[in-house]
């Protein structure tokens, strides 16, 4: 083995070293700082140790160790929604790969720009039960956009070309390319493409004039109109214009759990979030509307319910920049592809203002019988922590979630008023999300406190992370909401098999001891009066993480609920009464409520 | 590219049961490796049907042709052309089933014959201008060549003789230039 010089490929641009002959790991590096990537999440081994040689000298770029695989995954999905760019993974072979299956899952169903990058044994050894082998490419082929195998380093740089390009254009996804060891270390001159060449890829981007006026026509003649919104507003960062098509229309607007954020819950015209936990009244706006105006969303089945009854009445416009996700669950009236923010930006000249007023007046008759409500008692609620939460940051937060049901509280009872303020793993529902996801938020925004909230059951999932956490003194705020229960589970066993419970009741550690084990800052809250000034330490320590445990009711329903695959006519909603027992005033034993499009 | 015409494909047999069509798609695929594999995946995991699947070189010699005989109602065969056309690998997707195409196949038939059988098979083979291509004392090998319903009837005049093995390539086909009625 010859010895190898280090090169300082940092240092010069393209033109320079152009021509000039570098290894692979060379040539992949910088064809990263080409592509302006500034974080990479990963975790070195055998197979990589090449590439992790460059980066040994390299500044242009910050590669975060985490302390998992699937902790760089989620890392990088964070990162990819908290700023729009994409999300970039380094691994090793074999396991190092399978590890970021996961994630790459997860990413593919929400539609998250990353391109995980993994070593591989060496080419000739493919194939043959080698030493950290797996055929990865093979793994993730369906659950990926894209997925490439290096076979010559005169491809390489072309190769993550486009995996960048593929990742982020179009409707974004997970790309993955893998990298034979040996690829890697064979030379060739370098030299980033300018173009690439995809015969077989070209997204829509335009939506067709004729189609958009048709939906014109069709949403001048609404009485009831209602926007129906989801992440794909925010990917294509159109806030801006679906506020000014649903002020223009005075159209009422609910979001999915990947649209909020998208229109401010604070404007009158927000109903708040639809669907199986939706608010009530945007279900009921849903099922009574006359024009239902699709944006960026896919009709999924914890929105639709019973997909034969959703909305059955209205005629349906539906813009999306993917085509086979239209009228793929839902037939629709008027299907538009294209990027969202060149559809609506075509659409708002075309339309008048509506005359919606009674519309409005009828949801406003649902949203005062049916507000979102709890009752605080001796117990902290999970719903007056996030309410709290909402109040004292006013929207003003990058808040990313695990999934059960915190995750639909958060939704519920924090105030949305920023695209990409919300981040959750909506279409796979992954547990152990939020902790590394949050903390690649935290990495890609500095402008904004972030706020991780997990319940007992998936803290722990990668709570390995509170070491890349901590060892960074990332200022991040991380709230445990723990009832002792793998609570939503409990929840459909209480509802829907005579409340037995099975394998849901969790033997939990001491979190503030663990967290504080790490090296983190912890704190227990256990009583409703505590709440709100934990949270305001909190908000206020940024020297570093602080952890923060909150002991909640141990058995709470979220409401509202629509049974999978059931209408609107079987939405449950909580028994607590609208309006306080009189006479209580303590904040510990009322009815508390938080209403949807008031202005604060 | 594609051309999707949907219109009511399900047909009733005589017990009232519903059987759907029969599409036949072509796909313009980039001859890269890994993309028809793809491709066979994402059949499987969709559950879409595979009644059969043939992919070969064609006149370019970075694109590959494949041709899937598939089958179910009018959403499903929508939303099989939708993902297909995803695919980043996928150039061209094209729904022969309403337009004018040509078609064939080809079907190896191994027969069991005895010295009595032997001439009545060398008939049927010949109505049918196939070929023999193999013979040994147990058995005959005949090549047959053209549309699907052509090499179903072969088969099926074959099979009272007892067929000992078959191979049959699935379809290829390829647009007619010529629209109107022939």
């Amino acid at each position: 083995m010859s010895p190898h010089k280090a090169q300082p490929a940092h240092t010069k641009p393209v033109g320079a070293s152009a021509g000039k002959l570098m290894t692979g790991s060379e040539i992949f590096v910088r064809s990263l700082i080409e592509e302006g990537v500034e974080v990479i999440f990963g975790y070195p081994g055998g197979a990589i140790i090449g590439v992790y040689d460059v980066l040994h000298d390299i500044s242009d770029i910050q590669h975060v160790l985490t302390r998992h695989e699937q902790g760089a995954t989620h890392a990088a999905e964070g990162y990819a929604k908290a700023t729009g760019k994409p999300g970039v993974v380094l691994v090793t072979s074999g396991p190092g790969a399978t590890n970021t299956v996961t994630g790459i899952a997860d990413a593919m169903m929400d539609s998250i720009p990353i391109v995980v990058f993994s070593g591989q044994v060496p080419l000739k050894l493919i194939g043959n039960d080698a030493f950290q082998e797996a055929d990865i490419v093979g793994i993730t082929r369906p659950i990926t956009k894209h997925n490439y195998l290096v076979r010559d380093v005169r491809e390489l740089a072309t190769t993550v070309k486009e995996a960048f390009y593929i990742a982020k254009s179009g409707r974004p996804g997970p790309v993955l390319v893998d990298l034979p060891k040996d690829v890697m270390a064979h030379k060739t001159a370098f030299e980033y493409p300018e173009k690439i060449e995809l015969p077989g890829y070209n997204p829509n981007v335009e939506g067709h004039l004729h189609q958009i006026k048709k939906a014109a026509e069709m949403i001048n003649a609404a009485k009831r109109p209602l926007l129906y919104v989801g992440g794909g507003v925010i990917q294509s960062n159109a806030a801006a214009e679906l506020t000014a098509l649903a002020e223009k229309l005075c159209c009422p607007v609910t979001t999915t759990l990947q649209g909020l954020g998208a229109f401010p819950e604070n404007n009158e015209l927000s109903l708040g979030m639809l669907g199986m936990h939706g608010t009530w009244y945007s279900n009921m706006a849903v099922h009574y509307c006359d024009v239902l105006i699709a944006v960026g969303a896919r009709f999924d089945d914890r929105v639709t319910g019973k997909v034969e009854a959703f909305a059955a009445e209205a005629k349906k416009i539906h813009i999306d920049i993917d085509p086979s996700a239209i009228s793929k669950n839902v037939k629709v009236d008027v299907p538009i592809v294209g990027d969202v923010k060149d559809v609506l930006t075509k659409l708002i000249p075309l339309v008048r203002p509506l005359q919606t007023k009674d519309w409005v007046v009828t949801i406003d008759e649902w949203k005062k019988e049916h507000p979102l409500r709890y009752r605080n008692g001796n117990a902290i609620r999970a719903q007056y922590v996030i309410q709290k939460l909402g109040e004292i940051t006013r929207g003003n937060a990058i808040v990313v979630t695990d999934v059960g049901q915190h995750q639909m509280w958060t939704a519920q009872f924090f105030n949305w008023i920023h695209p990409r303020s919300h981040i959750t793993s909506g279409g796979l529902g992954t547990m152990g999300f939020s902790l590394p996801a949050a903390m690649g938020a935290a990495f890609g925004r500095k402008d904004l406190p972030v706020v991780s909230i997990s319940g007992d059951g998936g803290i722990q999932m990668n709570i390995q992370e509170l070491a890349t956490i901590t060892e960074h003194k990332l200022p991040m705020k991380i709230f445990i909401i723990n009832n002792g229960f793998l609570g939503m589970v409990r929840q459909w066993q209480e509802l829907f098999w005579r409340r037995r419970y099975s394998q849901v009741a969790l033997y939990n550690p001491d979190f503030t001891r663990l967290a504080e084990a790490y090296g983190c800052r912890a704190l227990k809250v256990t009583q409703t009066s505590e709440v709100e000034g934990a949270i305001r330490e909190a908000m206020g320590y940024n020297d570093g993480p602080i952890v923060l445990e909150f002991a909640v009711a141990q058995e709470d329903n979220v409401y509202p609920m629509i049974p999978g695959g059931q209408t609107v006519n079987e939405m449950l909603d909580t028994p607590e009464p609208v309006e306080s027992p009189s006479g209580k005033h303590a904040e510990e034993e009322v009815v508390m409520t938080l209403a949807k499009g008031v202005a604060w | 590219m594609s051309q999707v015409q949907v219109s009511h494909t399900a047909t009733a047999n005589a017990n009232g049961v519903e059987h759907f069509k029969k599409h036949t798609i072509a796909i313009l695929v980039e001859n890269k490796f890994g993309a028809f594999i793809r491709i066979a995946g994402l059949f499987a995991a969709k559950g879409y049907n595979i009644d059969s699947l043939t992919v070969g070189p064609t006149e370019d010699e970075a694109v590959s042709r494949m041709t899937v005989v598939t089958h179910g109602d009018d959403q499903i065969i929508e939303q099989i052309i939708k993902q297909l056309n995803k695919l980043i690998n996928t150039i061209k997707v094209v729904d022969l089933t309403f337009e004018s195409f040509v078609e064939r196949e080809l079907v190896l038939i191994k027969v069991q014959t005895t010295p009595e059988t032997r001439s009545e098979i060398m008939q049927i083979a010949e109505i049918f201008r196939a070929k023999v291509i193999d013979i040994s004392q147990k058995t005959l090998t005949l090549e047959a060549t053209g549309s699907q319903l052509k090499v179903d009837a072969i088969i099926k005049m074959v099979k009272p003789f007892v067929i000992k093995e078959l191979a049959r390539t699935g379809r290829v086909a390829l647009k007619r230039e010529f629209q109107g009625e022939v």
